[in-house]
């Protein structure tokens, strides 16, 4: 053991737990603030790995901006505050989940723990550095990196276009007395 | 110096947590934190198998990267649609028994 590991570890304990509380709590909103700890427990995992523009890039994106939305949409969704057993499936689901769940921690530990298992990395002096990776994005990968740009507007119009339809929907639905009752019967 | 075997655990133990959490929650908001979850775990392996000597073109953490933007797009557009959910059906719980009745509305729109 040397001292990046008991500071993976450590960080890494943090993780899951906050993490399996996020997933087990029975108050809505504190699902969403452990899911914000082990979020962010993650970028300190990627920062003792040596990553720091990944670990950076997650707390930016993933803490900044995906928790915030999840909060603001259990706002808008009227989350119940207090604890409420109704966010939960019945408890056999729950049951089947758990073996599923640990069915594929145990496939994935199965596989991944040989091939990682005694490959240790001297990460003081690191093969991807920063800029090395900066180097790789606009130049090896900048054509994918221009393409993903192209998914977040498309992802931007996508989601105002799906709130919008429906509004217009509703909109239809409250005022369409005039134009039933002078068309008549549409069958 | 780091034993990768630390994080490839980890990376394991976050994609039970995130596919117990899909199955175990009817608030959809919360199956979407289940995902989030997966996608992480997904996240960390990148990056720990970009950590391996002999890698190139710096693919772990550049395809973090990527993922990190991917799950920020489909964030967005899952959480439009159940703001959608919610306004139509009045709540957001998945197991409920969907409303199959006939809405005139909808003839209007096809």
């Amino acid at each position: 053991m040397t001292t990046r590991d008991i500071v993976f570890a450590a960080v890494g304990v943090v993780t899951a737990l906050s993490a399996l509380l996020s997933v087990t709590t029975k108050h809505v909103v504190h699902a969403a603030l452990w899911l914000l700890v082990s979020l962010g427990s993650l970028a300190g995992a990627y920062l003792v790995l040596g990553q720091e523009l990944v670990g950076l890039v997650q707390l930016l994106v993933y803490v900044g901006a995906i928790v915030v939305l999840v909060l603001f949409a259990l706002m808008l969704t009227r989350a119940p505050i207090g604890p409420h057993a109704e966010i939960d499936t019945p408890w056999w689901q729950r049951v089947a989940g758990a073996v599923l769940g640990g069915a594929t921690t145990a496939l994935l530990a199965s596989l991944l723990l040989p091939l990682f298992s005694g490959v240790s990395v001297d990460l003081d002096t690191p093969t991807t550095t920063t800029p090395q990776v900066a180097q790789a994005i606009f130049g090896t990968w900048v054509w994918p990196f221009e393409l993903l740009s192209v998914l977040l507007l498309v992802a931007l119009i996508g989601a105002f276009a799906v709130s919008r339809l429906v509004l217009r929907r509703d909109a239809d639905e409250r005022a369409p007395v005039p134009a039933a009752a002078a068309t008549g019967d549409r069958g | 110096m780091i034993h990768l075997s630390l994080p490839a655990a980890l990376a394991a133990l976050l994609a039970g947590i995130g596919v117990y959490g899909v199955l175990a929650r009817r608030n959809a908001v919360l199956v979407l934190i289940g995902v989030e979850l997966v996608l992480n775990a997904a996240n960390l392996l990148l990056v720990t198998a970009g950590s391996r000597p002999g890698t190139q073109l710096s693919a772990g953490p550049v395809l973090t990267l990527f993922v990190i933007t991917i799950a920020a797009a489909e964030i967005t557009v899952a959480l439009a649609i159940i703001l959608v959910m919610f306004r139509k059906a009045g709540h957001i719980d998945l197991t409920a028994v969907p409303d199959l009745t006939d809405d005139p509305a909808d003839e209007g729109v096809s």
